[in-house]
């Protein structure tokens, strides 16, 4: 693949290279290993872990996502329109006297307004959740690796793509070393 | 190729007894054991016990999903769809023949159908508290039931809703509850608590699958990551086939559906970023919406002019009172569980259950003071219809529904003050047992002898179930029994990753007191980040 300057890393076999897959010992290698990693100025490079670890966001340099504000603007959406519904449907569109209360008798649509609202947000947070992850997304070049597939068990793994713009084979090989990777290979695209 | 025994074998032996799991060559205190019942403030008592590793809770737990399931299951399995099937037969029947099968009359016109509703609905609200209230006090045992405790809102929420649906009368005509124009282009009466109870309802039934499933995406990929991996290396023969002579491994299946669903999650840590505060948004939002819930389906009773009904305290009663169920609910799925699958022990310890077992007795005398509440008001506000119909409530024809409730209730969880009893697994298993009899027998109280006296004397009436009735309730409990054991079998039982959070070796800074000057800058950033 190409990089964003230009350049593209191949195998020995001449596939294409993903990146450079890392496995660290334990969930304090892997914060420091982050931290190292943030430090010397990489961007397009993950971890993986399978538990999340506290306050990894941070040694990774990750800014705070924008999920909440989704959700709470979603949120607010759904129940304004919730109790618009409400109000058209029982005062405009079919008026009706019930239980002798005037058509825009607006206190009694509050519980459904609610709950839509509740509904709206609900769905956000998780479709949300998962567009902002780009998911779902079942091929990825890390699932090609053995080592990888038990990274869901006790694994901790840092990769670093070669589409970064400071990926240089051998000293981000060098990095990853010395931030005490057990051990190193390459991600074939 | 080396021949290492498949896993699931390993699994299975484990489980059955036949390996031991490792104890870490440690054996366990002489004092405090193994740490379950510590009481020293300011030391945790441990979340997991036989320091189990992280592969090991894998193991454990994928070993549920994974091994050939014990004998019991298959009988409790055959046994509890049997219900399940008599409960679709009566309802067929119902449907043909009417709701006249019921012991419903003129007066009594809500009795077992909306009893049941009732307390399915509550049953279900201890896995939202679980999951959600608890989350944000954070409470870390949770980690081990939270799981399964939002399983059993689904399930409790499915039985729910077949209630209030085949209550109707007219079944085919329940779109009437969905917000579209009949025929004579009415809307429904958004002014009603019984559309409100629809809304509350379905969004809570909604919510709490979203909440379940979102959880379970790393757990379903951990599974599908499994299942490949057996496949890719061809551990013990490449593993069992679907069926003699057909092709198709069952590793295969695994890999696809468990991949399916898990929606290529690749533990990432930019994506257990957003996961999280996903997590924490539907814990927030689900805190205000399950004390919504049964708030609103009191209001279908609170709001109406009965006496015994009309009272201003049923949304806080209600709400504590299905708190105060549902984990009784819990405790009679768990405590079986537990014994049943040996490992499970080291999951959900002794703490646990002693944790929730405090909970039953704080809800138990939060209920208690709504009953006596209920009474207070009922003479002091004067009204002689009010009074009526709680003394006839206590002294009446109902009276010993109403003493089952109050022993049940109020009385059963009082042996939980003692130490013995709150950490005696039978003991609670026992109370569980009463406070769900009690709590179903507090919603038909409620239901029946509020309606069966009202004002005229001439249309007193006793209500006497049908076996259509007992038939339809003895299956809704199969079908709930039968939905947590379908449950067990396929779907992870524990929050896998979360519980691994928990854990002391989890933390950034476990183990490297040479790293201390960075870990302080971390904690200090953490501070910083807002969490």
């Amino acid at each position: 693949m190409s990089t964003s300057s230009g350049r593209v890393y191949v195998t020995e076999a001449g596939e294409p290279i993903h990146g450079i897959l890392a496995e660290f010992g334990s969930p304090a290698d892997l914060y420091h290993a982050a931290e190292k990693v943030r430090d010397a100025g990489y961007s397009r490079w993950d971890t993986h872990t399978p538990f999340p670890i506290h306050g990894l966001e941070d040694a990774m340099g990750m800014p705070r996502t924008k999920l909440p504000v989704l959700v709470a603007v979603v949120a607010l959406t759904g129940a304004g329109l919730g109790f618009l519904m409400q109000y058209w449907m029982s005062g405009v569109d079919y008026p009706l006297v019930v239980q002798g209360k005037p058509y825009d008798s607006w206190q009694a649509f509050i519980p459904i307004t609610f709950e839509l609202g509740i509904l709206s947000a609900a769905f956000t947070a998780l479709i949300g959740m998962l567009a902002l992850n780009g998911l779902p997304r079942h091929h990825h070049p890390l699932f090609k690796k053995d080592r990888f597939l038990s990274g869901s068990d006790d694994k901790f793994f840092v990769c670093i793509e070669a589409g970064d713009g400071k990926f240089d084979p051998d000293r981000t090989r060098a990095l990853l070393e010395h931030a005490g990777a057990t051990s190193i290979e390459l991600v074939e695209e | 190729m080396t021949t290492h025994p498949h896993p699931d074998e390993v699994t299975a032996q484990r489980l059955a007894g036949i390996v031991r799991g490792p104890t870490g060559g440690r054996d366990p205190d002489p004092v405090t054991g193994d740490g379950t019942l510590i009481d020293t403030p300011g030391v945790r008592s441990p979340l997991v016990l036989n320091d189990r590793s992280f592969k090991e809770i894998t193991d454990i737990i994928c070993g549920y999903v994974e091994s050939k399931p014990p004998r019991w299951w298959y009988f409790a399995a055959a046994a509890t769809g049997g219900l399940a099937a008599m409960m679709g037969a009566f309802i067929l029947y119902l449907v043909i023949t009417g709701i006249g099968t019921w012991g419903l009359n003129n007066q009594v016109d809500w009795a077992w159908d909306i009893t049941n509703f009732v307390f399915w609905i509550g049953i279900g609200h201890a896995g939202t508290l679980i999951s959600a209230i608890l989350c944000l006090l954070k409470q870390k045992w949770r980690t081990a039931v939270n799981r399964s405790a939002e399983a059993m809102t689904i399930f409790a929420v499915i039985c729910a809703a077949t209630f209030p649906g085949i209550h109707v009368g007219r079944q085919w005509m329940a779109w009437f509850l969905a917000p579209v124009p009949n025929a004579n282009a009415i809307w429904p009466n958004f002014r009603s608590p019984l559309l409100w109870d629809v809304f509350a309802i379905s969004t809570y039934g909604t919510v709490s699958l979203l909440f379940w499933y979102m959880g379970m995406i790393p757990d379903l990929a951990s599974l599908r990551d499994r299942a490949d991996r057996r496949l890719r290396l061809a551990v013990g023969g490449g593993g069992p086939v679907l069926l003699p002579f057909v092709p198709i491994r069952i590793d295969q299946i695994r890999a696809k559906v468990y991949g399916f669903l898990s929606m290529g999650w690749r533990f990432s840590g930019r994506h257990w970023h957003r996961y999280e505060a996903a997590y924490l948004v539907l814990a927030g939002i689900s805190t205000p919406l399950v004390l919504s819930v049964h708030s609103i389906v009191s209001m279908d009773f609170a709001t109406s002019i009965l006496p015994g009904w009309h009272t201003t305290i049923f949304p806080p009663y209600f709400v504590a009172g299905a708190i105060f169920g549902g984990f009784a609910m819990v405790l009679l799925l768990l405590i079986p569980a537990r014994e049943l699958y040996p490992n499970m022990k080291d999951l959900i310890t002794l703490r646990h259950l002693e944790n929730m077992a405090k909970i039953i007795l704080v809800t138990g005398m939060m209920v208690g003071f709504a009953y006596s509440m209920e009474f207070f008001i009922a003479w002091y506000g004067g009204n002689e219809f009010e009074l009526y119909a709680f003394k006839n409530r206590a002294f009446g024809p109902y009276g010993w529904a109403y003493w089952t409730m109050i022993s049940c209730n109020v009385l059963s969880p009082q042996v939980f003050w003692n130490r013995a009893m709150r950490t005696s697994p039978l003991v609670i298993f026992t109370v569980s047992v009463l406070v769900t009899i009690g709590m179903w027998f507090e919603r038909f109280v409620i239901i029946v002898t509020s309606l069966h006296r009202a004002f005229l004397p001439g249309e007193w009436h006793m209500f006497h179930p049908t076996p259509v009735d007992i038939c339809i309730f003895v299956g809704s409990l199969g079908l709930f029994t039968h939905l947590f054991l379908l449950f067990m079998r396929f779907l992870p039982m524990f929050a896998m990753a979360e519980l691994k959070a928990v854990l002391p070796i989890a933390s950034p800074h476990h183990g490297h007191t040479h790293h201390h000057a960075e870990a302080h800058n971390g904690a200090a950033v953490h501070a910083n980040g807002g969490h």
